[in-house]
């Protein structure tokens, strides 16, 4: 592990400890989902947010209950950091009738709108003009609320960016766009796929950005919780870069041979768990606490899994009825 | 029927873009939640009048002037949404919905289904399709047909004011997303509109009754389909004529109900003839209709070409009464 351990003040303790907290729980739902994908109970394609987990959950601290969120196809931290409770989670991702949207959409499309969540999303960037329009809806509405859009490197060369950008600045739209920089698109180092740099596009806008390395969970939930402000001060949009490293391929299952050795290293800048678990020791957190707080998430994990299990497959009439909310010639096909 | 008879407000003649524009008055003013947004709309009016005055009545926060960024657009009113709103979005030509698509087909289409009927998408978008003012390949296209295909979406047209009202105050009542095609060709049209219709979207309307063919059609062509029964009707031929109104879900009820008491079938609409509307409706008389058919289901639309821009070319292009009636000649052979 490169990455220095800053001390931190005995008051950041406990809000260290519950990052912590909500990064263990991604950390373990993610390492269990890479263990069921490979056994071959969780069908189709999942995309892993594994040493990745300080973002969503120091982004997730700043925000408010009327506050909506809306993220990509490695979206599992994000849903989970906000509160999607875990044995849906794991009902949705294994294809189960009790799933968040009952086995219909599955890993990318996981979705809680009682929690604000507008949905994962299997289009890349799309999130991004989606959460504009809650963040519309938001001000029309008089709510106090704002949105907040997850989005990848990869999704900086994608039009729906540069378009909202100039959306959210013209109507000062209550919007926190928070890129997670892991330096992949795809398959391809995002260097050769995109010409500018978020700041840049950003200012080009007229909107204010800030660039943290997005593996130290403190230091991401104050850059957070600073643009939260911000947007709730004057209305306009924020954005938010968090540097961070994919330590998984694109997807489960992807053999990787584009990253050398070296970029494959899962220390590479630091794991945000290992570097809070540091940080925690260091500020006299006792080693008992933080392996009960694991010992915790992973027996909650493994409840959820069971759960899924036992749970049965979605039935056909109720999936098809899900189709539209309503339809007035009983005929219409 | 309340007893106590309430003075009802005659039938006043109205053109169609101020029937439109009539529409969208009374739903803002009746469902604060109700938001339009657009290139063009506000002070403008839009680019055929269509949203003229709601500025002044309503404000900017609800007529929203939007850039010129279709795909944005179109998925900031999915996410509005989702989060409250019921936004009426413009698209300038029909052509331009290319732009949309991903906001149509794999956001506003299936979000209700893919989190498991968690939220519906209660948006309209409105937008003018069809030829006739030589606008050339790219600002003349009928396109519903993509967007009937798309389990998700409804699509509508309405071939006169008072549908044109009372279909689009229905589509914004409707929960789910509407597509509200309109016809270049007819928002100078006249009729009669009645502010107090309530409609509901899947009923076709037979236009004209008549025993010995039926034909099936919408939009622009209805007109064209009366002229060609009124030609018919002085050889002693009697046409019945279905206006659809609504392409998805379209009413086969009525459609088979028809054919069961004229026994032949002729489908027209402007749009390119292959693999269009008629083919779906031709598919399914062939199909359930069969033991009521005396003749083939015949169809009349657009040759398999772009829409073409010289005057006399387009004459060509367009779908007539002349065509209609050789149609309607070959299925009464």
């Amino acid at each position: 592990m490169s990455a220095p351990i800053a001390p931190i003040a005995p008051a950041e303790r406990d809000r260290l400890l519950a990052l912590y907290r909500t990064m263990l729980l991604v950390r373990h739902a993610e390492t269990a989902l890479a263990r069921l994908f490979a056994d071959g109970e969780v069908p189709g394609f999942i995309h892993l947010s594994i040493g990745q987990e300080a973002i969503a959950a120091g982004v997730a601290s700043a925000l408010g209950p009327a506050d909506t969120l809306a993220t990509t196809h490695r979206g599992h931290g994000h849903v989970l950091a906000r509160g999607l409770a875990l044995a849906p989670f794991f009902k949705e991702v294994m294809g189960r009738a009790g799933g968040i949207c009952g086995g219909r959409g599955g890993s990318m499309h996981v979705a809680d709108t009682s929690l604000g969540i507008l949905g994962a999303n299997g289009i890349v960037g799309a999130g991004i003009p989606i959460a504009l329009g809650s963040a519309m809806a938001q001000s029309v509405l008089g709510t106090d609320g704002l949105a907040v859009v997850f989005f990848g490197d990869g999704a900086m060369a994608e039009g729906v960016l540069h378009e909202t950008l100039n959306m959210a600045a013209l109507w000062k739209s209550p919007l926190l766009l928070v890129c997670e920089n892991n330096g992949w698109s795809e398959f391809s180092p995002t260097a050769r796929q995109f010409a500018a740099r978020l700041e840049g596009l950003a200012a080009a806008f007229g909107i204010a950005h800030e660039r943290v390395d997005g593996n130290d969970a403190l230091e991401v939930a104050d850059a957070a919780a600073r643009a939260v402000a911000a947007i709730r001060g004057d209305g306009g949009p924020r954005v938010l870069e968090c540097m961070t490293h994919r330590v998984r391929g694109h997807f489960e299952g992807d053999p990787q041979k584009y990253r050398s050795a070296d970029e494959l290293d899962p220390g590479a800048k630091g794991d945000p768990l290992d570097r809070a678990r540091a940080a925690l020791a260091a500020a006299g957190m006792p080693p008992t606490t933080l392996d009960a707080a694991a010992q915790a998430v992973a027996a909650q994990i493994e409840a959820a899994i069971a759960a899924a299990r036992a749970d049965a497959a979605p039935a056909w009439e109720p999936a098809l009825a899900d189709v539209y909310a309503a339809v007035h010639t009983a005929e219409a096909r | 029927m309340n007893a106590v008879a309430q003075a009802t407000p005659p039938a006043v003649e109205m053109k169609t873009m101020a029937a439109v524009a009539m529409a969208l008055r009374d739903a803002m003013a009746d469902d604060p939640r109700v938001v339009v947004m657009g290139e063009d709309i506000g002070a403008p009016g839009g680019s055929f009048r269509a949203t003229r005055g709601l500025l002044d009545e309503f404000g900017p926060r609800r007529v929203i002037d939007t850039p010129i960024s279709e795909a944005s657009i179109v998925s900031a009113a999915v996410g509005a949404a989702l989060s409250g709103l019921r936004p009426v979005v413009e698209i300038m030509f029909m052509d331009f919905v290319t732009l949309a698509m991903d906001a149509l087909v794999n956001q506003a289409a299936k979000a209700r289904f893919m989190f498991g009927g968690q939220c519906s998408v209660p948006m309209v978008l409105r937008t003018p399709h069809g030829g006739g003012l030589n606008a050339g390949p790219q600002h003349s296209q009928c396109l519903e047909v993509w967007l009937a295909h798309v389990p998700g979406l409804k699509v509508v047209c309405a071939a006169t004011p008072g549908d044109a009202y009372a279909l689009l105050r229905a589509a914004i009542r409707d929960p789910d997303p509407v597509v509200f095609v309109e016809h270049k060709g007819l928002y100078g049209a006249k009729g009669l509109v009645d502010r107090t219709a309530v409609d509901a979207i899947g009923k076709a309307r037979i236009v004209r009754a008549g025993r010995d063919a039926t034909v099936v059609t919408y939009g622009a062509t209805v007109a064209a389909s009366l002229e060609a029964a009124r030609q018919l009707a002085g050889e002693g031929v009697e046409v019945e004529v279905i206006d659809l109104r609504s392409l998805q879900p379209w009413d086969r009820a009525t459609v088979l109900g028809s054919l069961a008491r004229t026994h032949r079938a002729v489908v027209v609409h402007e749009a390119v003839q292959a693999f269009g509307v008629g083919a779906e409706i031709a598919a399914t008389l062939a199909d359930e209709g069969f033991d009521d058919l005396d003749a083939p289901v015949v169809r009349v639309g657009a040759p398999f070409m772009p829409v073409p821009f010289a005057k006399s070319l387009e004459q060509g292009y367009n779908v007539g009464a002349a065509g209609i009636v050789a149609a309607l000649r070959r299925t009464l052979e």
